[in-house]
């Protein structure tokens, strides 16, 4: 670590570090792009793995915070860009660097304004294209009406070129070439999982180009919580990818732990882990519930959803709701466990390997079925990386990025499991891990069952919870991939920025890479192995 | 079901009230009782949703709540064919278009349920920068369902409530719902789309 | 055995007594026209509650219970419903064709219905291309899809208007040859002859490996001619919403929906005629007494017990397997079904030839 930070030191003087567990590098734009190459780059850095561009308005100055990831040495660390310039602020893009920064900067300049030089397509992400200000920034006052009438629509994106004498000039682009069959599909449409909505070019049967809509069920929850204490903020995680709502908590419960020093007891800590669990099956029953009928085998949605509805009644018992739990607290959980606890979840146990037998027997068995997944959809290990796939389906192009392995938190370093990974790449493999997948979570919960120690469930906390000055990145494994929590702190009772990184993003990201010159149907295979949640990518 | 078991909602009592108080023709009336018949036990659903309240909208439709025992199972994708929306989610600045166009597209006689607090009000994410607060403002709304998300019971509940609101409308003659429809509809215009 | 025939025979020497002879006719097509849209209807209605009840079964559920007696009335509600919808008046597309495709649709299973061998004497008209004709008229029906989907001016039902134009194309050549195959076994392609031929033994029997092997292809081809599951492309309801008739509402959509159900009934209906003996009750050759019980049951009831028998078994199809993709679909017929069929056709000749049939 020490080491690559000499290298960096006498490559880019102008570079400052701070932070002890996850170095931040400070940087000037002008010199950013070529430092982000070497990171990216250099034997004793690869970091490959762009986590999350959080934008910043720190009032005085705009910038971002980039969280990179090595995928070979494990390592993180934070680089900060800023500039000064309100007006029109602009920095150097790293799209061509990190394949899904694209996306990731087109999410900052929707919400900050920051223009990034050199992106292919700096159009807003999830605000309508006539929408006024910058809802982000800490001076945003205006107010856009909800209004009945069509959005606009244009086929041209801007992007801006910087010319050899240093002036940014902006260009249009076309999106679609002229003449191009675009259907649109969304985003009210059977198959997108949601609201999401994909401009497809299509020739025939074949699809040339997808162009992906999002923002149909963006909230603004990140700038909802700024208004909110911390203890209120929890509630929003349940609502974002409602099938990890115990994952997206237990995530953002750590990050505030962590910042306000609180450890909480060994107890709780076994409660959270198996709630996760818990939610990682029933959120992968549904899955391939609706994975399958998607491909039109819809009876297997009623076959998976009876075990989810047994997890669901577990979890019911004790925590009182169906989905919205909001069960994991600062300090601990909620309430305790449900007498029948123990005896729901073995019960549970008992049902589920056979389940899973007749999932496979029906649905993976059948040649239709193999037919419709093998070799649809490949994703390279490098192409996974670079556009952050995380989660099974960045698993299943044998990229090891659990991170209850790779940044073990909770009590996961003590429990005996595996990490699923396969070598494939396809629809097929993704939908393979995530079954196996459950057989693990399944591992996890037999261990625990019967350990649940006594104790405390919650320890004390302060009534009015204020976080000392700082900032601070989490990242666990939410269902469907690596969940980042960036919380900024001015010392006062609420957040000053709290970013969450969601999985769904980049893998919505992924599908125009992916689905080129396959069939339209195979969109559909695509998209359901993704297995993205579109108020989760939005928030 | 019988009538008394269900006697709880004041809004189609009155309904109800109005519809004897005004008489109807025996052929007409008999006529009309046929054709709600049908309407009331035939609501097919849109498939639509955005967020939280679609799952529960999905766990509706499974083994355990079966709503194919009421006959709502055929959910349609195309809003032709559909008979109501369950707006089942939050409806943002962007989707609201959206929604109003479905509802266009929707044939007569369409309904709208607003299932959950988000639909209802906008629920927690009221003071949000990009949220509707409440579709009734989009398009009108016949049954709200409260929630967050609803059960699946809830939402049984609450299409039960717009099937017995059918069963007390006009189809000749007064027409007492659908002169609301057209009423918000004039106040709540959209402009013509181009071509 | 009864032979309806008597009856059917009786009306017209009693319609005859008093009306001269053309007027006995129109009279009688008049009746039969009558009787037949009731008989459409209901047969639409039944098959709708079956499948849904079917499909209940499959996926753990009840089904349809709450609008009368074990749900029974359901179908009658929804049709009641589709009746007095609105039909939506569209703007920027043919609405000749609009409106013309929908009836194209029922009218192709409508005709189909005329040659079915409901009963012992019970067809409206039997003559000696019946099978032809009904294999000819069937394809009116693609017609009537395609013309829905072009004339919507919509992306998705063009999309799925052409599917279904590729599909239906292929599939009815393997139709074709299997009925042919058949119709070898037969040496009549007259429906009543077809029957006749089987009152000793069923040409699933009588035909053995080569009557298997067609009865097999015709299952698979008859569920890709009635675009129902795992071959249900044109509508795949989660890539094109709802396909061909996406923009169709009110009635003319309740004509689309007719028609699957009641093309779901004539594919059962013709591979119990070809395959099944039609009406005919199972006799076995040398069990006089059993194929005197037999006898009993009348042959109304033989006819529409097979045919909702198989489409049980299609409809068993379509809620288990996932579907397929349009190539995937094209290749199987293309490069499985057709040289099976053909190799099966020569196969079936020299069974016949050499008379190694039962």
């Amino acid at each position: 670590m020490a080491n690559f930070q000499e290298k960096i030191a006498k490559l880019f003087p102008e570079a400052t570090f701070e932070g002890e567990e996850t170095v931040m590098i400070s940087i000037p734009d002008v010199k950013w792009h070529d430092l982000a190459l070497a990171l990216r780059d250099d034997e004793d850095c690869l970091m490959d793995y762009l986590v999350t561009i959080v934008g910043m308005d720190w009032t005085d100055q705009l910038g971002c915070i980039y969280y990179l990831m090595s995928s070979k040495y494990n390592t993180m660390i934070g680089v900060k860009v800023t500039t000064t310039d309100r007006e029109r602020p602009m920095l150097h893009s790293v799209a061509d660097v990190w394949k899904v920064a694209c996306l990731f900067e087109r999410e900052v300049y929707d919400f900050f304004g920051i223009i990034f030089i050199g992106n292919p397509d700096m159009r807003r992400l999830f605000l309508s294209i006539d929408w006024k200000g910058y809802p982000l920034r800490k001076d945003y006052a205006e107010q856009n009406e909800v209004s009945v009438e069509n959005e606009r629509q244009s086929d041209m994106t801007d992007t801006y070129i910087e010319l050899p004498d240093g002036k940014v000039e902006k260009k249009e682009v076309a999106i679609f070439e002229p003449g191009e069959f675009v259907v649109n599909i969304g985003p009210q449409h059977p198959a997108t999982h949601g609201v999401l909505r994909f401009r497809t070019a299509v020739d025939g049967e074949e699809i040339k180009k997808i162009d992906v809509y999002m923002g149909y069920i963006h909230r603004g929850i990140e700038k909802l919580c700024e208004d909110l204490t911390y203890p209120q903020c929890l509630p929003f995680m349940d609502r974002m990818d409602y099938f990890s709502a115990h994952n997206y908590h237990h995530g953002l419960c750590i990050a505030i732990e962590k910042a306000a020093g609180i450890q909480i007891s060994r107890r709780a800590e076994v409660i959270r882990v198996m709630m996760d669990e818990l939610s990682r099956i029933a959120s992968h029953c549904l899955f391939i519930g609706t994975y399958c009928m998607d491909l039109g085998a819809t009876t297997m949605l009623f076959y998976t959803l009876r075990v989810r509805e047994q997890i669901l009644d577990i979890m019911e018992k004790t925590c009182g709701a169906r989905m919205t739990f909001n069960y994991d607290c600062i300090g601990g959980v909620m309430q305790d466990l449900a007498p029948d606890f123990q005896k729901d979840v073995k019960a549970l146990l008992e049902i589920l390997p056979k389940n899973i037998k007749e999932y496979n027997k029906i649905f993976t068995g059948n040649v239709i079925a193999k037919n419709r997944m093998e070799g649809v959809g490949y994703l390279s290990r490098e192409d996974a990386i670079s556009y952050a796939v995380t989660g099974p389906s960045g698993r299943a192009s044998n990229w090891a990025c659990d991170m209850r392995k790779l940044r073990p938190y909770s009590i996961y370093p003590e429990l005996d499991f595996e990490e699923v990974t396969a070598t494939e790449g396809d629809s097929m493999a993704r939908f393979k891990v995530r079954m196996r997948e459950m057989e693990e979570s399944a591992k996890i919960l037999a261990q625990l069952v019967d350990n649940i120690p006594e104790g405390e469930y919650c320890v004390k906390v302060p009534k009015v919870l204020k976080l000392p000055v700082g900032r601070w990145f989490t990242v666990v494994e939410g269902c469907r991939g690596a969940f980042g929590v960036y919380i900024e702190s001015d010392g006062s009772t609420k957040p000053y920025r709290l970013k969450l990184a969601p999985p769904c993003l980049p893998l919505a990201g992924v599908v125009d890479h992916i689905t080129r010159g396959s069939k339209i149907a195979d969109l559909i295979t695509i998209g359901g192995s993704l297995d993205y949640i579109v108020p989760d990518m939005d928030r | 079901m019988p009538y008394e078991a269900f006697k709880d909602n004041e809004y189609i009592e009155k309904l109800v009230k109005e519809l004897k108080d005004n008489g109807t023709n025996v052929i007409v009336g008999s006529l009309d009782k046929l054709i709600n018949w049908g309407r009331s036990n035939s609501l097919w659903p849109l498939t639509f949703a955005t967020s939280c309240c679609g799952i529960e909208f999905v766990s509706l439709g499974a083994a355990r709540f079966d709503m194919a025992r009421f006959g709502w199972e055929v959910a349609r994708a195309s809003p032709r064919q559909a008979d109501f929306i369950m707006v089942a989610g939050t409806i943002v600045n962007r989707m609201a278009p959206v929604l109003r166009r479905l509802y266009d597209q929707l044939a007569e006689p369409k309904y709208v349920i607003a299932c959950g607090s988000c639909a209802i009000s906008g629920g927690p994410f009221r003071k949000s920068y990009h949220v509707a607060k409440g579709i009734e403002d989009i398009v009108p709304v016949d049954v709200y369902v409260p929630g967050c998300p609803p059960r699946p019971e809830a939402m049984i509940y609450g299409i039960m409530q717009l099937s017995r609101k059918i069963k007390v409308e006009k189809f000749f003659g007064g027409v007492n719902r659908q002169e609301k429809q057209r009423e918000f509809l004039e106040s709540h215009p959209i402009s013509e789309v181009e071509d | 055995m009864q032979d309806f025939s008597t009856i059917t025979d009786a009306i017209h020497s009693f319609l005859l007594s008093f009306l001269p002879g053309w007027l006995t006719t129109t009279v009688e097509c008049v009746l039969i026209g009558v009787g037949l849209l009731l008989v459409y209807a209901l047969l639409a209605l039944f098959y709708i509650y079956y499948e849904r009840k079917v499909c209940a079964a499959f996926q753990c559920r009840i089904g349809p219970n709450r609008v009368g007696p074990w749900g029974l009335l359901q179908s009658f509600a929804d049709m009641f419903k589709i009746l007095i919808k609105e039909l939506i008046h569209l703007n920027h597309i043919d609405k000749f064709l609009f409106a013309l495709a929908p009836y194209l649709v029922i009218i192709a299973s409508m005709l189909a219905f005329a040659v079915l061998p409901w009963g012992n004497g019970l067809q409206i008209i039997d003559f000696n291309i019946g099978i032809f004709f009904l294999v000819a008229v069937s394809s009116i029906g693609v017609l009537g899809i395609l013309l829905a989907g072009w004339s919507s001016n919509n992306k998705f039902t063009l999309i799925g208007a052409l599917r279904s134009g590729a599909q239906m194309v292929s599939y009815e050549l393997s139709i074709g040859l299997s009925v042919l195959t058949m119709v070898c076994l037969a040496g009549t392609m007259s429906v009543g002859g077809i029957v006749e031929e089987q009152s000793d033994l069923w040409f699933i029997f009588k035909g053995h490996i080569p009557a298997l092997i067609a009865f097999v292809i015709y299952m698979i081809a008859g569920t890709a001619e009635t675009n129902r599951g795992p071959f249900d492309l044109p509508e795949a309801e989660s890539e094109l919403t709802a396909g061909y008739h996406t923009e169709y509402s009110g009635i003319h959509f309740g004509f689309f929906y007719l028609a699957e159900y009641l093309n779901l009934f004539i594919v059962a209906g013709v591979a119990s005629l070809l395959f099944l003996g039609g009406w005919m009750p199972l006799h076995i050759p040398g069990w006089d007494t059993f194929n005197h019980i037999m006898d009993y049951i009348p042959s109304v009831v033989w006819f529409i017990g097979k045919a909702i028998v198989l489409s049980f078994v299609i409809i068993w199809f379509k809620w288990t397997f996932p579907r397929l993709r349009i190539d995937q679909l094209l290749s199987l017929e293309w490069k499985y079904l057709l040289p099976i069929n053909l190799f099966n056709l020569v196969l079936m000749v020299c069974i016949i030839v050499f008379g190694w049939h039962f």
